[in-house]
């Protein structure tokens, strides 16, 4: 039987995300199938049937699919079920929003956040904020599988030709309501999929300061990350929380500035290709995960890092 | 109205956890055991909306072996006026946990369903979500705001893209963000009252699910470790190895 991903858009393109769960899919099972849950979503669903992993693409459109409301998708996706060995999504909170609820109609222990397929029943998954891995068996015949997306490589995107199908849509769940979403819009690269992310914490001491670290994530062509330190502060908004619970990214570079290394933030960020750590604690956490740890106070060094960075000829973007 | 708060004891979230040499889990033997913290914020937003006279009954709920009592016990201490410790032991999956609430659900007719987001030593994020499934209720996961109106709430979640809104009709399930709220400690006096609040121990032989696991855990080891870094004199020794030797930027 074939594996279906459940589709990560906006209504107009494919959230990035879908991309690294495809690839998970096809790791699973050759035999990939998309659903794509939406409203107007056309162009969406085209995109997803150019990703040549995907065999099948099931379009369901409803006006009560717009906002993506897991109490509305779980039905939909349960009812297409009998027809899949698997069902897979993205570990952010649009699938961890969505996916139990799948799981829990059909009867089946999810298991949560891989970063390896061992075989189409077997898994790696960290525990413990990735203190531990576990590999894990799973024995349900149906199997509920969220996959860390920075542990898989994003799939090719063009090149595909497969069938769009329409589904069915179900009922509205009438007891939730939308209301807003408010999102963060930015220029910069996307935290989850930035080559570079510059981050700051508790050390950054107000909201203000926060423009160092723009200025040099601006130079490099970095996304901005956070500390739950900081974000608790109220320096910066939650979208840019890095850790246990915020977001997981594994850029090639990521510098933490003014963070100490609590367990959680580690979580988010240690398998970064190459860390570095300033902070002016040298005993902090962090400087044990740092690839390059500079013992410095961080209102002198980073208006130094910016002047050391003009002076570069060429900066990779 | 009367809230439902689930609570898990896990180990201590200061606490480096070590992994067991023969590969079968991680050590809890004489480790500092606490409350998951999101559990807490479950717990305090509770307290809260009693506080301000729109919930009547706060009833903490634990699953576990014998000591996830303290879980219990220390809600009490923290506001809630009954406890309900569902006896297990062995390994328990999120779907047996959502499992053995409804039923507690079906029998204690609360209005509404609190807990932590995600619990973190399996890190699953699942049980309220399978919960709010099972019961066909509402769900508003990864709350860092609640209001409570008439007969519904109106809960602010945390996703990747920055905030949602949603308005949910109660009955409802809400799991909590550590932003929700900052939860507060248990007074002294308020300790020793909360052992004279009533807990409820009823064995899990009793409510008729099958809890049997699904997914084997074959090994746990320890991730790989990163080599050891090294420290830089100053900036500009940083920039030179940043260019010239990762070569990253």
């Amino acid at each position: 039987m074939a594996v279906l991903l459940i589709a990560e858009h906006n209504n107009k393109e494919l959230r990035p995300f879908t991309l690294n769960a495809a690839t998970a899919a096809s790791q699973i099972d050759t035999e990939v199938h998309a659903v794509i849950i939406g409203q107007n979503s056309e162009n969406a669903a085209k995109k997803l049937s150019e990703l040549p992993v995907v065999k099948k693409v099931i379009s369901i459109e409803a006006p009560h699919y717009e906002n993506f409301t897991a109490e509305n998708f779980a039905p939909a996706i349960v009812k297409l079920a009998e027809n899949y060995s698997h069902i897979v999504c993205s570990a952010n909170t649009f699938g961890k929003n969505l996916m139990p609820r799948v799981a829990a109609h059909l009867d089946t222990s999810q298991v949560s956040d891989i970063i390896k397929v061992i075989s189409p029943d077997t898994f790696l998954r960290p525990i413990y904020a990735g203190n531990a891995f576990a590999t894990v068996k799973t024995n349900d015949a149906k199997k509920c599988v969220t996959i860390r997306p920075t542990s898989f490589e994003p799939c090719e995107s063009s090149g595909g030709t497969a069938t769009i199908e329409k589904g069915e849509a179900g009922e509205e769940f009438s007891n939730t309501k939308f209301i807003k979403r408010e999102e963060i819009k930015s220029d910069r690269p996307e935290l989850g999929t930035a080559r570079i992310v510059v981050s700051g914490g508790r050390g950054m001491q107000s909201g203000d300061n926060f423009k160092l670290i723009t200025e040099v994530a601006d130079k490099l062509g970095a996304a901005i990350g956070a500390s739950r330190a900081a974000v608790d502060a109220g320096y910066i908004s939650n979208d840019h929380q890095v850790g246990q619970t915020g977001k997981v990214v594994v850029p090639d570079l990521y510098i933490a500035i003014g963070i100490s290394g609590a367990i959680q933030h580690l979580a988010g960020m240690k398998e970064s290709k190459v860390i570095v750590a300033i902070n002016k604690d040298g005993e902090a956490p962090i400087f044990s995960v740092a690839d390059y740890g500079l013992e410095a106070d961080l209102f002198e060094a980073l208006p130094q890092f910016m002047e050391e960075l003009n002076k570069l000829n060429t900066i990779q973007k | 109205m009367k809230i439902l708060v689930a609570v898990k004891r896990v180990i201590d979230y200061n606490v480096q956890i070590r992994v067991k040499e023969d590969g079968s889990g991680v050590v809890t033997d004489n480790v500092k055991m606490s409350t998951n913290p999101p559990d807490d914020n479950a717990i305090e937003e509770a307290v809260k909306i009693k506080e301000t006279g729109k919930a009547t009954e706060i009833v903490a709920i634990t699953v576990g072996e014998e000591k996830a009592q303290e879980t219990v016990r220390k809600a009490l201490a923290v506001g809630a006026d009954k406890g309900i410790h569902v006896k297990t032991e062995g390994v328990l999956e999120p779907l047996a946990v959502s499992k053995i609430i409804q039923k507690i659900v079906e029998k204690e007719k609360p209005d509404l369903v609190f807990m932590g987001k995600q619990a973190i030593d399996d890190d699953c994020n699942q049980t309220g979500q399978m919960l709010s499934a099972l019961l066909n209720w509402p769900q508003a996961t990864f709350a860092s705001n609640i209001e409570v109106k008439d007969n519904s709430l109106e809960v602010t979640r945390e996703i990747d893209e920055g905030l949602e809104t949603v308005e949910i009709n109660i009955p409802a399930i809400v799991t909590c963000d550590l932003r929700l709220n900052e939860p507060r400690y248990a007074s002294l006096p308020n300790i020793m009252k909360a052992k004279k609040k009533p807990i409820e121990e009823i064995n899990v032989s009793d409510l008729g699910i099958d809890i049997t696991p699904r997914v084997q855990q074959l090994k746990v080891e320890e991730p790989p470790k990163r080599k050891a870094g090294i420290k830089v004199a100053n900036v500009a020794e940083l920039v030179q190895k940043l260019k010239n030797e990762a070569k990253v930027i």
